[in-house]
């Protein structure tokens, strides 16, 4: 009787679909970052069990019968129970926070599995840092840093305490201090929000290193950095501008300059967030002599792809007055590099490429989200963005920063970005389409590595199945989908614009 | 010649005649493909008596939406590469029912070869890529299937890199990066119960 129960709990166990929680995980590794999905159940944060096997190295086995799942790391055994929150530990039994649950055909872990089963086992050391929602594995410098603004003043004073100490490199140029950290990542709990004579204080996607950028009204600053046994600080004093001081008692702001700063200000240098939503690409896929996939009636996915993306550009045009480049807008072929150049070129801020899927099976159906997955050469890139930029002169005797990244690896430092607005459109398309059997994925797509901004890629349908390839070209379903996909768009806008929460 | 004399030849021809019917039986179970059994791996090449490894290979399961690991009869090469080029050409035969094939038909192999730092190479015809139906779903199925043929089965290979036509490619149908070598990877898999 109980072992009915268990395989009932196995199979129809929690299959509700969870909530996003308010910002991914971040796995650090030697080899770098990248954000782990995770998901809300009943008050508990889950992760995918075959996410966590992938990263891992580890090998998983579903028992039903014994009602529990057996993870495997090098003949070293963790045995999870599918209705008790409790896994046996090479022998040892431990509590978790919940049992392990189901949705739809994926295993979820409850997060703490991993510091209490997973890291007895493993070779290398796992941490879990649930206040800056890092995920550290292997031997890896992530000391915790410490932002605290005081904006009675001026001056106002910011100071960075570095936790243990570590090596600490400031600079000061066009109005924004960098400090940087001789770490492989910082972690970093919150960010103060500007204030006084500070603007903002922004983690790049690197995160060795804050950007703060200074109010039109600071002069210079004063920047020291002392070292104790226990920490290093930095403290950054920033005073009024000099010609501000001594200007009449009642300082009236200063009409033109204040606003206008921010937008001249050159591209940040490392930040994850482009400052603003203006200009975005819509990418029809395929075209001309590249049909892309044929539905079972004849419909091809070029002309879907385009009809889709036609009725896109219109929607955000009105509505979000936000510009939309075409990288194609009639039936021709144009090379995956040209999308990107186009993309590039436009100075965009965000890149979507629109799709149609296929399977070798015509029942297959549903909507799909993609952005890119790094590889070992990409992961390498984003690390050493910081480290190669250069200061290149542009006409007009002014300089630019420049990221010294190889082009076709531009995506690199924009992947976090990425996977939180393909997570915005999965959830938006879910609400509003039937999703796919992978809703959310990230894979080595080649039209988004170029892109030098947050890009993702969207398999509206799949035209091999023939319920789908009907429905694709009917008014009310391109409606709902551009509907979501706008409903994206407007998100990923408030979040790129939002000034960074404390 | 007495009767008993005809007794005892009668008797040697008949334990002959039974010693070869059950000599010609066994040899037949032997030369013959074994019936199809979930039990025993199926040869992916047709002749049983040679030499043969069990290789994991990978075709789409039958719901479409993943890859299964199927042990299958691979003929025996010599070396990695000549293993290689076997497992690989098995590899781009027919699906073993109930799995669904995902590299194209009349797709053949070209070259395969390794290099000291562990990079394979697969060298596939043109109908790789001319012949793909489309869509990322398929064309990562059919990406992994081959990487992952290749080093699951093979430990001295790290990364495969497909080429079409002697060439590097950019992608197969238009999704999936091909420029850079990829690694197993085992997310699109999932177990399938048993030996194919």
């Amino acid at each position: 009787m109980s072992l009915i129960a268990v395989v009932l709990v196995l199979v129809c166990g929690p299959h509700a679909q969870g909530t996003a929680p308010a910002s991914p995980l971040t796995l650090i590794t030697r080899e770098g970052r990248r954000p782990v999905a995770s998901t809300v159940l009943n008050g508990q944060e889950f992760i995918g069990l075959d996410d966590l096997a992938a990263l891992l190295m580890l090998a998983v086995r579903e028992d039903a019968l014994a009602g529990g799942v057996t993870v495997t790391y090098k003949g070293r055994t963790v045995v999870a129970s599918a209705d008790q929150p409790m896994a046996s530990v090479n022998g040892r039994v431990v509590t978790l926070a919940a049992p392990i649950a189901r949705a739809g055909r994926r295993l979820l872990v409850p997060l703490d599995f991993i510091p209490r089963a997973i890291a007895p086992i493993y070779d290398s050391v796992i941490e879990l840092r649930r206040a800056s929602r890092l995920l550290i594995v292997g031997n890896v410098r992530v000391p915790r840093a410490a932002i605290r603004l005081e904006a009675a003043g001026p001056p106002t004073r910011l100071t960075v305490d570095v936790v243990p100490p570590f090596a600490v490199s400031t600079a000061f140029d066009a109005g924004r201090v960098l400090v940087r950290v001789d770490a492989d990542a910082l972690d970093i709990a919150t960010t103060p929000a500007g204030a006084g004579l500070i603007d903002q204080i922004r983690t790049g996607d690197q995160t060795t290193t804050i950007a703060i950028a200074l109010n039109a009204r600071a002069g210079t600053p004063r920047i020291s950095t002392t070292t104790t046994n226990e920490s290093t600080r930095v403290l950054v004093e920033v005073p009024v501008a000099a010609q501000q001081e001594t200007a009449a008692p009642p300082p009236p702001p200063p009409p033109a300059p204040a606003p206008a700063a921010p937008t001249e200000a050159p591209p940040p240098l490392l930040a994850a967030r482009t400052a603003r939503l203006q200009t975005m690409v819509v990418d029809a896929g395929h075209g001309g002599e590249d049909n892309g996939v044929r539905g079972p009636k004849g419909t091809l996915e070029k002309q879907i792809t385009l009809d889709a993306a036609r009725r896109l550009k219109r929607l955000v045009e009105s509505r979000l007055g936000v510009r939309v480049v075409m990288t194609r807008d009639d039936d021709r072929a144009v090379s995956l590099d040209e999308r990107n150049a186009i993309a590039n070129n436009s100075k965009a801020d965000l890149f979507l490429s629109l799709h149609t899927n296929g399977s070798p099976l015509a029942s297959v159906k549903g909507t799909e989200v993609y952005y890119l997955r790094l590889d070992r050469a990409g992961e390498e890139a984003r690390r050493n963005a910081a480290a190669t930029e250069l200061i290149l002169p542009v006409v007009g005797g002014i300089t630019r920063p420049i990221d010294i990244i190889p082009w076709d690896l531009a995506q690199a430092s924009h992947v976090d970005a990425s996977s939180r607005f393909a997570s915005m459109l999965e959830e938006e398309l879910e609400k509003r389409v039937p999703a796919g059997p992978r809703p959310l994925q990230q894979a080595p797509m080649r039209v988004l590595s170029g892109a030098n901004m947050p890009a993702a890629l969207i398999e509206m349908v799949y035209l091999t199945n023939g319920e789908q390839e009907q429905r694709v070209k009917s008014d009310d379903f391109q409606g709902a989908l551009v509907e979501a996909i706008y409903g994206a768009i407007v998100r990923f806008k408030a979040y790129l614009e939002a000034p960074p929460t404390p | 010649m007495s009767r008993t004399r005809w007794l005892q030849v009668g008797g040697i021809v008949l334990v002959f005649a039974v010693a070869a019917w059950i000599a010609s039986s066994v040899l037949e179970r032997v030369v013959a493909p074994a019936p199809a059994s979930s039990a025993a791996p199926t040869p992916a090449a047709p002749a049983a008596s040679v030499p043969h490894i069990i290789a994991t290979l990978y075709y789409g399961t039958p719901d479409g939406q993943a890859l299964a690991a199927v042990k299958r009869e691979v003929p025996l090469g010599e070396g990695p590469r000549e293993q290689g080029r076997q497992i690989l050409q098995s590899e781009l035969e027919e699906a073993p029912a109930p799995y669904l094939s995902l590299i194209p038909r009349g797709t053949t192999l070209r070259a395969f070869y390794i290099t000291d730092r562990g990079d394979a190479f697969v060298d596939l015809s043109a109908e790789a890529s001319t012949m793909h139906p489309g869509g990322t779903t398929h064309e990562l199925l059919t990406v992994y299937a081959i990487v992952n043929a290749v080093t699951a089965n093979l430990a001295s290979v790290e990364r495969v890199q497909i080429l079409i036509d002697g060439k590097q490619a950019d992608t197969l149908a238009g999704h999936v990066d091909l420029r850079r070598p990829f690694e197993r990877d085992t997310v699109l898999v999932r177990e399938t119960k048993g030996t194919q």
